[in-house]
């Protein structure tokens, strides 16, 4: 390259190592991007090509199998679970994170290090608890019949009961986190605005606040929803094989019958109800106030 | 005290005191449940009585005696570093990449970085461990850290990202005017401002290999069962106090491991 030839060459020089650059910076994205291209999702465009494919080719048996009774049987209880879960999270974890956005600085610094600590508090460890508190002869039954509030101790755990108080338990932060957010951002002004255009308090809460705080709670919901349809851990230890969830079903199909037909043919509904309920809700509300919100 | 306004709309604390309570109840809900396991965890009794008829350290000597609890935990702490290693590395660099490449394509990577954290954990599950046996991967290390791997980058690259966000990209700019190439500018200036983030970033990524369990439950069997797996089929079939004490332990770690992050978050840049 000669230097002397003046500007356009030097342009010429400087427009190839800028290109150049930035195709470097771009490919700085690809070893993670391959990563999880090969080994998450690869391996599930495998499962749905493994759906639609009998002893004979090209098939959708294992979805028609998915009308069976039992099958919608998992589905109704999958979906009854999920959406008591979300709707007790909303009921527990708002008026939790409207406190916190109320708060003083340091004060709501603590508390949400307390929403938080479970967050970083292994599931298991979780889990371990809550069966420890509800069995039998666990902590709750034992303080109940001691308080004289029940004579025989209550079934717990390994039921509905037990599932979703546990489920409840790993949802809840999912919903204060996106709740607190976008309550957080809410200027004061306007409720100091709706009081003295008269509003009672009740009034500029229901008119003013909560309007203002649905994007966290739209967030909320779905984040808890989503994670709740898909869950594993929780019901198989709580529900002691009496709650059956879809995921539960899936893992049954493969490890019990190697019937990976239908795993994969459940899997890919599931899947498909995750990624549709996201898209539906990221046209409603956009996509970005979603994730923003989180 | 109660009759003073609490809000901008004039409701007084006396009239919110249902409020506190049940924000309170809330708060005990999430934190007690966890905190009770230990205590627990030094009772004499098998049965988990509360609170504890006699103490001892028996469960802990029950965890630390066992050969197969011991080699689960190795595997575990092994697996979650070296999955803090490559997650941190690979999710760091494709945060800087996303952020300064400003390719038309950015949107729709980072939305595929974001895949495993939106799709079913059953469904990554059963997909890695159908490809693993084809690979021979089941069972091994090396499996392991791929398949944590994966669940931890997105975490990293939110984290990493959401730190690039508050950093001025100018000063990689000024460094490198005065004659830097970018790695090194990117090494000596932005990196030392992105520590934060990135020491965030690798706890998180660590934390997440640690709990990792529904795909563990699938690939890491034999001598590379992880502690997670061992306690999920523990649980399955009693509740056995040794996890109360193993419980214990995973707590401090987690209560260390968040508080140094608030530290790092407090800290002058």
């Amino acid at each position: 390259m000669t230097v002397s030839t003046g500007g356009s060459a030097n342009l010429g020089a400087y427009r190839v190592a800028e290109r150049r650059e930035r195709w470097l910076l771009q490919s700085l994205v690809v070893p993670g991007l391959a990563l999880i291209g090969l080994i998450a999702l690869a391996p599930i465009g495998w499962l749905f090509w493994m759906s639609v494919q009998g002893s004979s080719g090209f098939t959708l048996d294992h979805y028609q199998r998915l009308l069976d009774e039992s099958y919608l049987r998992t589905l109704k209880t999958t979906f009854e679970l999920s959406i008591l879960v979300t709707v007790l999270s909303i009921a527990l974890g708002y008026p939790l994170a409207y406190l916190i956005s109320q708060a003083r600085p340091r004060l709501a610094a603590l508390l949400m290090l307390l929403v938080l600590f479970p967050v970083w508090t292994s599931l298991l460890v979780r889990c371990y608890a809550w069966l420890v508190l509800l069995q039998r002869r666990g902590v709750v039954n034992s303080w109940l019949q001691d308080m004289g509030i029940i004579d025989a101790p209550l079934k717990l755990m390994h039921n509905f009961t037990g599932t979703t108080i546990g489920m409840l338990h790993i949802m809840l932060p999912f919903m204060i986190l996106p709740l607190y957010a976008s309550m957080r951002s809410i200027d004061r002004d306007y409720m100091r605005a709706a009081a003295n255009l008269g509003a009672s308090p009740v009034r500029a809460f229901w008119q003013v606040f909560v309007p203002l705080s649905l994007p966290g709670l739209f967030a909320g919901i779905i984040i808890v929803f989503v994670l709740c349809l898909g869950f594993y851990v929780t019901p198989a230890l709580l529900g002691g094989g009496r709650v059956y969830m879809w995921s539960m079903q899936i893992e049954r199909n493969v490890t019990y019958y190697a019937d990976w037909g239908a795993a994969s043919a459940l899997g890919v509904v599931l899947l498909a109800l995750t990624l549709g309920i996201l898209w539906a809700v990221g046209r409603l509300i956009g996509f970005d106030r979603i994730v923003g919100g989180k | 005290m109660f009759s003073r306004p609490a809000t901008e709309t004039q409701i007084t604390h006396g009239r919110r005191l249902w409020l506190y309570v049940l924000g309170g109840l809330v708060i005990l809900f999430l934190v007690l449940p966890s905190l009770l396991v230990i205590p627990l965890s030094f009772s004499d009794s098998r049965y988990l009585a509360f609170p504890p008829p006699s103490w001892s350290t028996r469960w802990y000597g029950a965890y630390f005696g066992a050969v197969e609890w011991r080699d689960a935990t190795r595997t575990s702490l092994v697996a979650a570093t070296l999955t803090m290693v490559i997650s941190t590395v690979l999710g760091t660099l494709a945060a800087y990449g996303l952020h300064t490449a400003q390719s038309r394509f950015a949107r729709a990577v980072y939305a595929t970085y974001m895949l495993p954290l939106i799709v079913p954990g059953i469904l990554i599950a059963i997909g890695i461990f159908l490809l693993f046996a084809r690979l021979g991967l089941n069972n091994t290390m090396t499996g392991i850290v791929l398949a944590h791997s994966v669940m931890a980058v997105p975490l990293v690259v939110i984290t990493v990202a959401s730190g690039l966000k508050g950093y001025d990209m100018n000063q990689e700019m000024v460094a490198r005017s005065l004659g830097a190439s970018r790695l090194w500018a990117f090494l000596t200036v932005t990196l030392p401002q992105l520590k934060i983030s990135v020491i965030s970033a690798a706890l998180l990524a660590f934390i997440t290999s640690l709990d990792e369990v529904v795909i563990s439950l699938f690939i890491a069997g034999g001598e590379n069962a992880t502690l997670t797996r061992r306690m999920f089929n523990a649980l399955r079939d009693e509740i056995d106090p040794t996890i109360a004490a193993i419980s214990t332990l995973l707590i401090l770690l987690s209560v260390v491991l968040l508080g140094l992050t608030q530290l790092l978050q407090r800290s002058p840049r």
